[in-house]
Formats: C-alpha cells, sequence, structure tokens
C-alpha cells in the first residue's frame, strides 16, 4: 500500500511503486484529467505539481510521490477560477484541449515562480509542453494576461 | 446575385435543384407520429433532410464503403424550458464544431445564446455525413441548418400568430421570443412548444432566411465561449482514453513491426508474470488490403495501462516478414525520382508542353521531395468496447462513427443496427482518426472477452503503426520565352491511398485535385503526370493532404521562376494569375473541386489575387524592409478557399535565418464563428513548421525507424514566431477552415529563406540544415 496526498486529499492504492504516477491516476484513482502524450516526458501532458514544483506524471514512479503533495488539475482550483484557468477561458485558448491540463499546470507553476514573465521566460517554463493544434501564441498571451489578472487581485 | 440573396430567391428552377437534392423537413415531433414511435412529445423536434454529398476523397472512401450513401437528418430539439439543444453529429477535435454549428442555428432562428445546449450525435447515417475531415462541416450543413433552423423559426411564429389571432408577418423572432411590437406582447420559445409541434413543417420554397445585416453570429467579429472551454480549463473533459466502464480491462497491441507480417510463434510466460496481467490474445492476421482492418499481432489484457504495457515489453514474438520487408526509403527515394521523370499518367494537359519545353530557350527544372509524414495528434487512438446483451457499444475518439459502425459490423460479424458508436472528444484528429481500425480492436477484443476493453495506443503505436502522408518525389519544369512562362510541366510519384483499399492501385487518382492539377497560373501549356509508387505501408490522409506537399513544390518553384526573371514573387504571383476569372479545366482535366459544384464554388482568381495582395498589404511587403529581414510568399486555394501567406525571416551574421512573423490572409467566403477561424489559421501555420522543420517518418527493413516526439520532432512554443491572422469576410458561399491555412506555409518559409541566404531547400525537414538560428 502507497499512501498519496492528491489535491489535498490522502489516497490509499495497491500498485506496483515503479508504476507511474500519471497511470495511478488516471487507472487507478479515476482521476482523468492528466492525460497521456508520450510516456517519456517529452510532451507535457501529463504534467502535475510535485510540491508546487511542475513534474511529468508519465515517468514518476507513485514511490517518489509519497510523503509530497500532489496536485492535479482538478485540484488546481475549485471552480475553475485559479487565473491560468480564467485566461485560457477568457482567451478561447484551447483547440482540442487534450494538451491543455498540462499546459495549464506548467503555466501555474511559472507564475507561482514568476509574478511576470517576459515571452523569454514564457518560452522557457513552456518548451517542454507540446500543443500539436497549435495554440503556443494563445498560451503566451494567455500567460500575460493571468499574470496581471494574479498581480491586480 | 450573392449568395444570399441566391437562397432568399424563389426563382422555381433553383429550387427544384435544391428538391432534386433534398427531401422535405419533417416534423418528427407531431404528435401521432411520436405516439406510434413511442416516444414522449414534450419538445419539438425538428429533423431534416440534408443533400447528398460526395465526401472529398470520394475516390478513396466509396471503396471502404464510407460516407457516400446519405439518407440523413439533424435534429434541433426546442424544450418548453426554452432549451434549444443542438445535435451536433460531427467530431469535435479542436476546430470548434460544437460552438460553431450551434451558432449556425442560434443565428438563424434567434436563439439567445445562453439557452443553447449541445448534445453529440451517435453515428447514424440519418444524420448525413459525419465524417468529419475535408474541412467540410460548415462548408456543408451551414446551408441545411439554417433550413431547419428558418423552419423552427417559422413555426414558432405561426404558433404565436395564431394564438393572438394576428397576422403572421406581424411577429419575429428575437432572441429565444416571438414578438408582437404593434401589441407589445411576446411568448417564449418554451411557450409555444406545444402549439408549434401541431404545424406542418412549411414547404422550403415558403422559407425565408436572414439577410446578412440581421446576423447574430454570421460574418460577425463576435467572441463565442467555447462550448466545452471551461470543463477544457477544469480538466473535466471525456476523451477516448478517459472513458472507464464497470470491470473494464485495459489492452495493448505488439502489432507486426512491418504492415502484413504474420505471427510465426510467440512466448508469453515472462508477459504473464507481470502483476496485472489478465489474458494475451493472438489477433488475426491482416491480409492486404488494408483498408480499415486492425493489423494483427498479440494483445496484452492487464487491469490498468502500466501493467499491459510492461508485460508487452516481454512478449517474445517470431514474424514471419512481408514482402515490404524490403522497403527502405532511401530506396524508394530513388524509384519515385525515377518514375516521376517519365510520368506516364497525364492527370491535366493543355496545349503542348513537350514541344514547348523543346523548344525554348530558357528551359527551368527543379526537383523537390518530401518524406512520409504521421498526424502526432496529442492523444493517439484510443477505443473502449463493450458488448452487452448483443449490443456492441464503442466509445472512441473517431472522425468518422459511420465507417466504424459498419467497418466494426463487418468485422464482428454483429449487425450494424447493434453497434453503437459514442463519439468523444478528440484529441487532435489531423485524419487519423479518420480511420477505424482502433475501434475495430476494442470491439474484436470485447466481444472475445466478454467483457469491456480499453485499446490503448501508445505513442509508439501512433507513430509507427499509422496511415502515413506518403513520401513524394515531384519533378517541375517551365519554359520561359521574351520574359513569360510559355510551358509548366509538374510531375509527381507518390503511393497512392487508393493502395490502402485496392493493392493493385500505383498511381494517384483524387490527390492529383489537391495543389496539383488546379495550378491557377495563366500558361499557355500545360502537363501535369503522375508516375507509378508502390506503397510499402498504409497510405492515408493527413490535415490538407497532398496539398502539402504540391503546394510546397509549386509554390517554390514559382518563386524560383520570380528569381529567374528578376521580377518581385509578390508581382510575379500576381502576374502569372494573370486576369480576374474563373478557372475552367474542364476541357484538361478531370477536376473534383472538393466535390464542390463548380458554378457555386469557381475556382476566382480574384479572390486568390484578393489574398495575396491583402498578405502583402499587412505585411508591409512592399515598403522597405528592416535590415537583414527578408520576407517570401505564398498563396493557394483549397478546399474551396484561399489563403495566402508572409513569411519574414532575420538573418544572422553566420547566414542562419530565424523565424519573425507569419502573416495570414484567408477568404473562406462567409464565416460564422470568426474567432475559431483565426485559431484555425494559426494552427495551421504552426502544423506548417512542423513540416517545414521537423516532419520525417523514414523506414529501413519495412519499420518505421521513429518512435516519439524525441526523434518524430513537432514545434513547440520556441519555434514559434508571431502570427499575424486576418480573414477577409464576404458572402460567398462558406468554405474550408481547418485545412487551407497549412499548404502555403511551407513555400513561403523556404522562399523567405531563399531571400534572406540564397539557398534553396527543395527537400524537407530542414532541421538536418542547420539553417535556423538557435
Amino acid at each position: 500500500m502507497i499512501t498519496l496526498t492528491i489535491n489535498g486529499k490522502k489516497h490509499q492504492l495497491d500498485v506496483a511503486p515503479e508504476m507511474p504516477l500519471l497511470w495511478a491516476l488516471r487507472d487507478v484513482l479515476n482521476m482523468t484529467g492528466t492525460k497521456y502524450g508520450c510516456g517519456m516526458s517529452l510532451c507535457g501532458a501529463c504534467t502535475v505539481h510535485l510540491d508546487g514544483e511542475p513534474t511529468r506524471s508519465c515517468t514518476l514512479p507513485v514511490s517518489a510521490a509519497k510523503n509530497k503533495s500532489v496536485t492535479t488539475i482538478e485540484g488546481l482550483s475549485e471552480q475553475g477560477d485559479h487565473p491560468v484557468q480564467q485566461a485560457w477561458q477568457d482567451l478561447n485558448v484551447p483547440q482540442c484541449g487534450y494538451c491543455q491540463s498540462g499546459q495549464m499546470m506548467s503555466a501555474a507553476a511559472l507564475l507561482a515562480k514568476n509574478a511576470s514573465p517576459s515571452d523569454g521566460d514564457i518560452d522557457s517554463a513552456m518548451q517542454g509542453n507540446i500543443c500539436r493544434c497549435g495554440t503556443y501564441p494563445r498560451i503566451r498571451e494567455a500567460i500575460h494576461q493571468a499574470a496581471k489578472k494574479q498581480s491586480a487581485s | 446575385m450573392n449568395y444570399f440573396e441566391q437562397i432568399n430567391q424563389t426563382d422555381a428552377e433553383y429550387l427544384q435543384e435544391q428538391l432534386k437534392q433534398r427531401n422535405d423537413l419533417f416534423n418528427v415531433s407531431r404528435r401521432s407520429f411520436l405516439r406510434n414511435l413511442g416516444i414522449g412529445t414534450g419538445s419539438l423536434v425538428l429533423g431534416l433532410q440534408l443533400p447528398a454529398v460526395s465526401a472529398v476523397p470520394m475516390k478513396w472512401a466509396d471503396k471502404p464503403a464510407a460516407d457516400n450513401v446519405f439518407s440523413p437528418s439533424v435534429y434541433l430539439k426546442i424544450a418548453k424550458d426554452n432549451t434549444v439543444t443542438v445535435i451536433v453529429h460531427r467530431s469535435e477535435m479542436g476546430q470548434g464544431i460544437r460552438t460553431s454549428l450551434p451558432m449556425i442555428v442560434a443565428d438563424e432562428l434567434e436563439v439567445d445564446w445562453n439557452n443553447i445546449a449541445v448534445e453529440q450525435a451517435l453515428g447514424d447515417s440519418k444524420y448525413g455525413s459525419q465524417n468529419t475531415d475535408g474541412s467540410r462541416s460548415v462548408r456543408r450543413f451551414f446551408t441545411p441548418l439554417r433550413e431547419a433552423a428558418a423552419s423552427a423559426r417559422t413555426m414558432l411564429t405561426q404558433a404565436a400568430a395564431k394564438k393572438w389571432k394576428v397576422a403572421v408577418n406581424e411577429c419575429v423572432a428575437k432572441n429565444s421570443f416571438i414578438v408582437h411590437s404593434n401589441s407589445n406582447r411576446k411568448l417564449s420559445f418554451g411557450e409555444l412548444v406545444d402549439d408549434a409541434m401541431d404545424l406542418e413543417v412549411p414547404k422550403k420554397e415558403s422559407l425565408s432566411f436572414k439577410s446578412p445585416e440581421q446576423f447574430n453570429f454570421i460574418n460577425q467579429d463576435k467572441q463565442v465561449a467555447l462550448v466545452d472551454g471551461k470543463d477544457i480549463a477544469m480538466g473535466n473533459t471525456s476523451f477516448g482514453i478517459d472513458i472507464q466502464r464497470e470491470g473494464m480491462k485495459v489492452a495493448v497491441i505488439a502489432r507486426p513491426p512491418v504492415i502484413a507480417s504474420k505471427v510465426k510463434s510467440f512466448d508469453a510466460t515472462e508477459a504473464k508474470k507481470v502483476k496485472g496481467v489478465v489474458d494475451i490474445v493472438q489477433l488475426d492476421n491482416m491480409t492486404e488490403p488494408p483498408f480499415f482492418k486492425p493489423l494483427g499481432g498479440i494483445a496484452v489484457i492487464a487491469d490498468n495501462t502500466w501493467a499491459a504495457t510492461e508485460a508487452r515489453k516481454k512478449l517474445k514474438i517470431t514474424w514471419d516478414w512481408s514482402e515490404h520487408r524490403e522497403h527502405s526509403s532511401k530506396k524508394q527515394k530513388q524509384a519515385l525520382k525515377e518514375s516521376s521523370k517519365t510520368a506516364s499518367n497525364v492527370l491535366r494537359n493543355k496545349g503542348d508542353t513537350t514541344a514547348a519545353l523543346g523548344n525554348t530557350k530558357q528551359r527551368i527544372h527543379a526537383e523537390y521531395y518530401t518524406p512520409a509524414l504521421i498526424h502526432a495528434p496529442m492523444e493517439p487512438p484510443m477505443a473502449t468496447a463493450e458488448f452487452k446483451d448483443g449490443i456492441m457499444h464503442v466509445w472512441a475518439c473517431t472522425q468518422t462513427p459511420q465507417s466504424s459502425q459498419r467497418t466494426v459490423s463487418q468485422m464482428t460479424g454483429i449487425e450494424p443496427d447493434k453497434v453503437k458508436i459514442y463519439v468523444t472528444l478528440l484529441g487532435g484528429g489531423f485524419g487519423r482518426k479518420s480511420k477505424p481500425d482502433f475501434l475495430v480492436e476494442a470491439a474484436i477484443l470485447a466481444k472475445k472477452q466478454g467483457y469491456p476493453v480499453k485499446v490503448i495506443w501508445t505513442r509508439e503505436d501512433e507513430v509507427q503503426h499509422g496511415y502515413y502522408h506518403a513520401e513524394s518525389y515531384q519533378q517541375l519544369t517551365a519554359a520561359i520565352d521574351d520574359q513569360k512562362v510559355t510551358a509548366w510541366q509538374h510531375h509527381v510519384a507518390e503511393p497512392p491511398i487508393g493502395s490502402t483499399f485496392n493493392a493493385k492501385a500505383k498511381h494517384i487518382t483524387s490527390e492529383a485535385n489537391l495543389g496539383l492539377i488546379d495550378m491557377p497560373y495563366n500558361i499557355p501549356n500545360v502537363r501535369c503526370a503522375s508516375g507509378e509508387a508502390d506503397a510499402h505501408h498504409r497510405i492515408g490522409w493527413l490535415r490538407s493532404v497532398t496539398n502539402v506537399n504540391h503546394i510546397f513544390a509549386a509554390g517554390s518553384f514559382v518563386d524560383e521562376l520570380a528569381h529567374h526573371l528578376n521580377k518581385d514573387p509578390k508581382d510575379f504571383l500576381l502576374e502569372m494569375i494573370g486576369d480576374d476569372r474563373h478557372i475552367d479545366l474542364s476541357e484538361q482535366a478531370e477536376y473534383g473541386n472538393y466535390g464542390e459544384d463548380i458554378k457555386q464554388y469557381p475556382i476566382d482568381t480574384a479572390r486568390l489575387k484578393g489574398v495575396i495582395r491583402k498578405a502583402a498589404e499587412n505585411s508591409g511587403w512592399d515598403n522597405k524592409r528592416k535590415d537583414n529581414h527578408f520576407m517570401g510568399i505564398s498563396a493557394h486555394r483549397s478546399f474551396a478557399s484561399y489563403v495566402a501567406t508572409v513569411v519574414e525571416v532575420s538573418k544572422t551574421k553566420d547566414n542562419k535565418v530565424k523565424l519573425e512573423n507569419i502573416w495570414m490572409v484567408s477568404d473562406s467566403g462567409t464565416v460564422v464563428n470568426l474567432e475559431r477561424v483565426r485559431s484555425q489559421m494559426e494552427g495551421a501555420a504552426i502544423f506548417g513548421i512542423s513540416i517545414v522543420k521537423y516532419g520525417e517518418i523514414t523506414s529501413e527493413n519495412g519499420m518505421v525507424e521513429q518512435s516519439n516526439f524525441h526523434n518524430y520532432r513537432v514545434a513547440r512554443i520556441t519555434d514559434v514566431p508571431n502570427i499575424h491572422v486576418d480573414v477577409l469576410i464576404n458572402n460567398e458561399p462558406p468554405g474550408g477552415v481547418g485545412e487551407p491555412g497549412v499548404p502555403p506555409i511551407a513555400p513561403a518559409i523556404c522562399n523567405a529563406i531563399f531571400a534572406a541566404t540564397g539557398k534553396r531547400f527543395r527537400e524537407l525537414p530542414l532541421y538536418q540544415q542547420n539553417i535556423f538560428a538557435s
């Protein structure tokens, strides 16, 4: 049994310790907001926060998440009103939407550290997240907007 | 006469033509009808018969019994609580269709947007084509949905007029109400449902439509929040991969690394030891041609994805290789070069190109090569099947629920009406998910195992077992006499999509319509032809299909000619296109025009020049350029829309380039959801950047060499310059949107690189050319 703290709640899991957190979330806990895209930490679709750090859950064994706090897209806010989630909706950022959980988790982690990132800061924080639909220009814009909203509040 | 005048007119001939194509609307909510069906009568349900429309890749599609038979209906439901439910029968894969189709209804019917609800349709031929590819959703369903909405509006208005005992023409629909302004009375749609339900559906010729100045959404610059926007923001959506069923197991499949190879023997001893593995199942071998059949191989079924993929690694499989084991991309390129030299299969002929090329003083020749590509949607193919009480239920991220239904039925022996296809959201499609092989795998396993099975395709599976955009070798030759281009010869050799459905197919067919025979330049001698090409993978269609490679070559070559003639590339493009006219190819080629009537959707040179001029204006093409900044241009009509692109690069001291700006100008006629059209153009530019910089599938010993995003790279945020989109709006009928933005990107980038560095790149991709500054 492994105990994980996800979005502030403790969960007991009977899984192989090397199972990646992604599949524990999706297949065992039925939390499907975190997406699979590559299984090799190449695309960022599976990004969650591990003690606040953006982390690719597709290669992180569940055993490595023990005693740490995991935040997934479902836990970013109660009502979907985190400044990043709000900006994503205001600007109609998503196209298919599949990668956007990971994009928003990377963006939220960036803004937690850097309240007003430059385009360069955004590019380097977001370059691990692929969007095949090509929403990158709006992701940049939305991060700027979320930064403004965050600093105003 | 503009398009709207055309559909408003009561011209007998026009209506007759329309009626030939369409049956009348029928009110399926009439009480007696519903009683007979045992359906409740709580809401006004309007069905409409849709035109029998041909699919874009008709020649490809009709062989695997695809969507060319139509006995369709699309439904609106109006409930007493004023909710207007639009049943969206097309698949959402990022183009915004679950928002845009309801906007058509909301506009014509005058629905308060807050009262709109969306339901996703099951796969059912009553809806008409559900095959969501070919940039057709708005193009084909704009008018039918407006007719349905106008009928509903008419009936609600009649119901109100009857109630108030006033003339119908004194009542108008406004924002989910019928209003009688003379007496200041109004009734909500919901309040009128009961009365409207008993009325006859109006005859089509009696319908009136909104005029352009009355539109709320259509052709307006008004952003509407995406129907699924909040759910996406909260991770609350249901994609193909997200389906969970009670008692469900997860399967991954070890498919033959070389297509049509067979399992000779396998040893699953080690695989079975992995905790969570439930069963190992050998699938039937695939016999060519592939159609949408599963590829065969060994399925590993487990409690969860991790156990399944770990166990799959431990399978020991000995393959009985097919003849495709001999295939390598290097050999293939050489073969295509040879066959494109002579290109015996003439697809367009005008004048005498051979003579003109023989007699000219200046003969320009260039050869282009583009590699195979794979779709790489962020969500690979995913399907979940459950066989219960004789019904096969399949949930999947499919672009084409009807051919999924048929194929699942054929491959499992279950009657089509006992196969239910539920369309989830698609995490990208790009054409991959219009091939239902992955649904069949799930259905076969679910039927065999007796419990629900989700088949997961890993990224590696997606990259190595796809339906590939084919590699293409192209030879272009032109004659120049007296500073004019007098002959244009475009030869191509590329494995045809037809080979997926017919093992003997060696020449392109419908692909020729896409950027080859529709060459718009006014040249007296033209020859477009194909050479034979063997396929060694399943060949499919990918966003913009062969427009991608044909326009890379043709759009680069015309730029080469401009430089040969020492002319400005933009001015030269306009000169080559020539006078304003509708291009008539009827005596030169069999042109498909994306399945559209050439009278309604002509090849209009004025519109093509229009987007070029606008792109030049927006980019400041004619102005003095910034130091070390250079531009390239390209334009193309595809899917009945026109797009021009100007790319600006800056040059570094070591003769490398950096993408600085991309200007896109599109003209797709009437626009339903302008903001989503812009987003499609942004995405198309970036899809094009992926193709130019990175996209390359190669094979050795018949096996695909790439496997994941480290060696099949796609554009990241760091690859993307400023993108400026300008959508021209007019009252022409709606053209396609999802695809037309892609084709001009590759030539525009390469033309800009040439302007900057003098290096002409005739092969893609460019990542190994060391040309981009990091």
